[in-house]
C-alpha cells in the first residue's frame, strides 16, 4: 500500500471499500432469488448462485440484493431463480445454468428484457 | 474482493465474546466451508452492536435478519436453514414480549431504531480492523478536508461553534479547551486520548475502541493540527485487551495508509500516536493523575490549576478529551457545526452513549440525542423494568453521580438538569434499580468502590469516604444511630467541598443523592432497625408460613448451613441465628411459603 497523498486517493479507496459494505444495505432495486431446496442443489444450484454473484460484480451492479430460499415446487426446471425489481411484477426463470445466469444478468438486471426462453412465469403467485 | 451474496456481521463486542461468540463464529466458518458457501458468504466481525443482554448475535444481511442468543448448534442450524434455504430459524430471532418474533429487529425495535448514532456510527456495521471499511464509511475525509482547507482557527472554531462538550462527564466545551491550548505557549504540544473508562457499569469508550477505532485516531489528528500537537498518547486501561489489540491494529494501518506519520496527505503536518496502558486505577481517570501516570510516575492528581492546557505531559499545553467526544469530531467537520447544534439540546447539542444496567429489560448501550427523557430512555427504549416491579430509581454516573428517584424520570437529560437533581451525566453509566434494592445499600456498594480507589493524596478523601463507610455499614448492620445520619451528611459535604480532585469531590454523591430523597429508607434502618427494600442482611428473617407448607423438604435439602427444620408432609421452620440469608430456599420452594420479613 503507498502511503496516500490526495483527495482522489481516498475517493478511490471509498469507491472500491463502498462497494462491500452496500450489502450490508436492505433497501435495493431489488433482488435475486436462487431456489436452493435441495432440488435445486443437486441440479447445481450453488454454481447458479456463484455465477450470479460474479456476474453482477463484474457488471459493477451493487444495487441488487442475492438471496437464496427454498424450494418453489418447480423441482422439475430446478435450478430456478426469480428475479424481482422495483415496480415490475417478478420473474421465474428455469435452468439456470451458470451460463444462462450471465444471460439474466445482462438482459433483465442491465437491459430490463425478459429472458423469454427461459422463463417459467411472470407474475405474483 | 469477490462480491458476495450474504454478509453475516458478528458482534464481537466485549460481552459476546464472554458469551461464546468465538464458538458460534467458528462453527460458522466451518459449516460455510462444509457447504462450499464460502465464496459467496461473507463473515464479519464487528465492535459492540449494543444488545448486549441477547449476546451473542449477529444480522444476516441483505435480509437484515437479526439473531440472537447464538450457540454453534444454532450456527448450524442458520447456516443450513437461513443461508443455505433463504428459509429465516425463528426460535434464535428476538421476540417481543407478546411472542412476536421479529426478523428484522434492527429496523423495528424501539432499542435499535430510536438511536441517533454519531459517536457509535460505526461500532456494530464495520469490521474494525479493516481501514478501508471505515474509509467506505467517510473515514479520513474530515482530516483531508482539515488539513487541505481550514486552517487550525478555522477548526477550532468550528468544533466551538458545534457546541460540543466533553463527554467524560464534566461537560467542559471542546472548542474552548482546544482553543486554551493553542493559545498557550509550549514548544512542544500533546493531545491526550482518555481511555481509562472506570465506572462499574459503563463501557461505551471500550465499545468505541473494539468497533470503532480509526475514528479515535483520525479525531486526535484532527486535534493536534488544531492545537499544533505533533504527538498524540491514548491512555487505555490494560483490562482492556482487545481495545488495545484493535488500537495497535489500526495506529499500524494509518501509518500504513500515510495518515499518520510525516507529512500528512501532502500538507507538511507531522503526527504520531502512542499507547500507554494504565494499570486500571479509577483515579488515572482525572486528568491530572493520568498525566503522572502517562509520565511514568505514581497516578496521583495535583492542584489546578495550573490546568493541563497550561502545564500537561512533560509540564507542556496539553489536550484531553475523552474517547466519546473524540468520535463525534469527524462527524463534526463533515457534516458541520450547525447540524450538530440541530440535535439534541441548545446548552448540549448532540448526543449521549449510555449504558443500560441493572433491572432493566434491554440492558446494554445506546446513543440518543440529549434532552430525551429518562422515562423515554428506560420505558420506550430500554424495555422497562426486567423483574416485573416497579422501577424505583436510576443511577447515573456511577460512583461520582447520584440516585435519581421515579418521580423525576420526566426530566430531559443534559448536564444541567442531571447536575440540579444532585446527580451527573459523569460516563453515561445508568445502573435501573427496582423496588428490591435498598438505597442505603446502594449508597454503601459505591462508598465501598471508592474508598478502595481513593489514591490517599488528600486527607478528606482517604479518611472521610472510610469514615463515611464505616458509618455506612453500621447503619445497614442495624447498629446505626440518629446522630450517625447527621455526622454522615456533615462528612459528605466537608469531603464535596475539601477534596483535591473530581473523585473526592464526588465521592459522597450517591450519599447525599439518597438522603436527599430517599431519607426515609435511612430512617427505617436508623430508629426501627428495618430494611423496607428486606435487602440489608442483618435487619431481616426468613419465615416459612406453616399453611402453605407441605413439607416437601425441598428447602431444608438445600439449605447450606442446615437452618431449616422439620419431618416430611409437616410445615418446616427457619432458625434464623443460624441462616445466612443465602435466599436459596426461596428460589426452590414451589409453594410460595417462604418470604423475608423485617424486622
Amino acid at each position: 500500500m503507498s502511503k496516500i497523498k490526495s483527495l482522489e486517493d481516498l475517493m478511490k479507496i471509498k469507491e472500491k471499500a463502498v462497494k462491500d459494505l452496500q450489502l450490508r444495505d436492505t433497501g435495493k432495486r431489488g433482488k435475486i432469488t436462487v431456489a436452493m431446496g435441495t432440488c435445486g442443489i443437486a441440479a447445481g444450484a450453488k454454481d447458479t448462485l456463484k455465477a450470479i454473484v460474479e456476474a453482477l460484480n463484474e457488471n459493477n451492479i451493487n444495487d441488487i440484493s442475492v438471496v437464496q430460499s427454498g424450494c418453489m415446487g418447480l423441482c422439475e426446471v430446478e435450478p430456478t431463480v426469480e428475479v424481482r425489481l422495483e415496480n415490475q411484477e417478478p420473474v421465474v426463470y428455469g435452468h439456470v445454468t451458470p451460463e444462462n445466469a450471465r444471460r439474466i444478468v445482462k438482459l433483465h438486471i442491465l437491459s430490463n428484457q425478459v429472458v423469454t426462453d427461459l422463463l417459467v412465469r411472470k407474475g405474483e403467485i | 474482493m469477490p462480491l458476495t451474496a450474504t454478509t453475516i456481521l458478528v458482534c464481537a463486542g466485549g460481552a459476546c465474546i464472554s458469551a461464546g461468540e468465538e464458538s458460534v463464529k467458528q462453527t460458522l466458518e466451518a459449516e460455510i466451508d462444509r457447504y462450499a458457501l464460502r465464496d459467496v458468504v461473507r463473515v464479519v466481525e464487528t465492535g459492540c452492536m449494543g444488545a448486549c443482554s441477547l449476546g451473542p448475535l449477529m444480522v444476516v444481511y441483505p435480509e437484515g435478519v437479526f439473531y440472537q442468543k447464538l450457540t454453534p448448534q444454532a450456527a448450524r442450524k442458520i447456516v443450513e436453514e437461513h443461508i443455505l434455504k433463504g428459509r429465516i430459524v425463528s426460535e434464535y430471532l428476538y421476540k417481543m414480549p407478546t411472542g412476536e418474533a421479529v426478523p428484522e429487529a434492527v429496523e423495528k425495535l424501539p432499542f435499535f431504531s430510536r438511536q441517533v448514532k454519531i459517536a457509535t456510527r460505526n461500532v456494530g456495521y464495520i469490521d474494525p480492523s479493516n481501514i478501508e471499511e471505515y474509509i467506505a464509511r467517510d473515514g479520513y475525509f474530515a482530516l483531508a478536508k482539515v488539513l487541505k482547507e481550514m486552517t487550525p482557527e478555522e477548526v477550532i472554531d468550528e468544533i466551538k461553534k458545534s457546541g460540543l462538550r466533553g463527554r467524560g462527564g464534566a461537560g467542559f466545551p471542546t472548542g474552548l479547551k482546544w482553543e486554551l491550548t493553542r493559545k498557550s505557549k509550549g514548544e512542544k504540544k500533546y493531545i491526550v486520548c482518555n481511555a481509562d473508562e472506570g465506572d462499574p457499569g459503563a463501557f461505551m469508550d471500550r465499545s468505541v475502541l473494539e468497533g470503532d477505532p480509526h475514528t479515535i485516531l483520525e479525531a486526535m489528528t484532527i486535534g493536534g493540527y488544531a492545537i499544533g500537537a505533533n504527538q498524540g498518547y491514548i491512555y487505555v486501561r490494560a483490562e482492556y485487551p482487545l481495545a488495545i489489540e484493535r488500537l495497535n491494529i489500526a495506529i499500524a494501518q494509518a501509518k500504513e495508509y500515510g495518515f499518520l506519520g510525516k507529512n500528512i496527505l501532502n500538507s507538511g503536518f507531522d503526527f504520531d500516536v502512542e499507547i500507554r496502558i494504565g494499570a486500571g486505577a479509577f483515579v488515572c481517570g482525572e486528568e491530572t493523575a493520568l498525566i503522572a501516570s502517562i509520565e511514568g510516575r505514581r497516578g496521583q492528581p495535583r492542584v489546578k490549576p495550573p490546568y493541563p492546557a497550561q502545564s500537561g505531559v512533560w509540564g507542556l499545553p496539553t489536550v484531553i478529551n475523552n474517547v466519546e467526544t473524540f468520535a463525534c469530531i469527524p462527524p463534526i467537520i463533515i457534516k458541520g457545526a450547525q447540524w450538530f447544534k440541530s440535535i439534541g439540546t441548545e446548552k448540549s447539542p448532540g448526543t449521549k452513549v449510555f449504558a443500560l444496567a441493572g433491572k432493566i429489560t434491554n440492558t446494554g448501550l445506546v446513543e440518543v440525542p440529549m434532552g430525551i427523557t429518562l422515562r423515554e430512555l428506560l420505558y420506550e427504549i430500554g424495555g422497562g423494568s426486567s423483574t416485573g416491579k416497579k422501577i424505583k430509581a436510576v443511577q447515573t454516573g456511577g460512583p461520582s453521580g447520584g440516585c435519581i428517584p421515579s418521580e423525576y424520570f420526566d426530566t430531559p437529560v443534559d448536564y444541567e438538569s442531571l447536575q440540579k437533581l444532585g446527580a451527573i451525566m459523569g460516563s453515561g453509566g445508568m445502573i435501573v434499580m427496582d423496588e428490591d434494592d435498598c438505597m442505603v445499600d446502594v449508597a454503601r456498594f459505591f462508598l465501598e468502590f471508592t474508598v478502595d480507589e481513593s489514591c490517599g493524596k488528600c486527607t478528606p478523601c482517604r479518611e472521610g469516604t472510610r469514615q463515611m463507610l464505616q458509618i455506612l455499614n453500621k447503619i445497614t448492620a442495624g447498629e446505626g444511630t440518629e446522630e450517625d445520619l447527621q455526622q454522615l451528611e456533615t462528612l459528605a459535604n466537608v469531603i464535596k467541598d475539601t477534596s483535591l480532585c473530581g473523585l473526592g469531590q464526588t465521592a459522597p454523591n450517591p450519599v447525599l443523592s439518597t438522603l436527599k430523597y430517599y431519607r426515609h429508607e435511612y430512617e427505617a434502618h436508623v430508629k426501627e432497625k428495618r430494611c423496607p427494600s428486606l435487602k440489608c442482611k442483618s435487619l431481616i428473617r426468613y419465615v416459612i408460613d406453616p399453611t402453605k407448607c407441605v413439607g416437601c423438604t425441598a428447602c431444608a435439602r438445600v439449605c447450606p448451613v442446615k437452618a431449616i427444620s422439620g419431618e416430611v408432609r409437616k410445615p418446616h421452620s427457619i432458625d434464623n441465628e443460624i441462616c445466612i440469608r443465602c435466599g436459596s430456599c426461596i428460589e426452590v420452594c414451589r409453594f410460595g411459603a417462604i418470604s423475608k420479613v423485617s424486622p
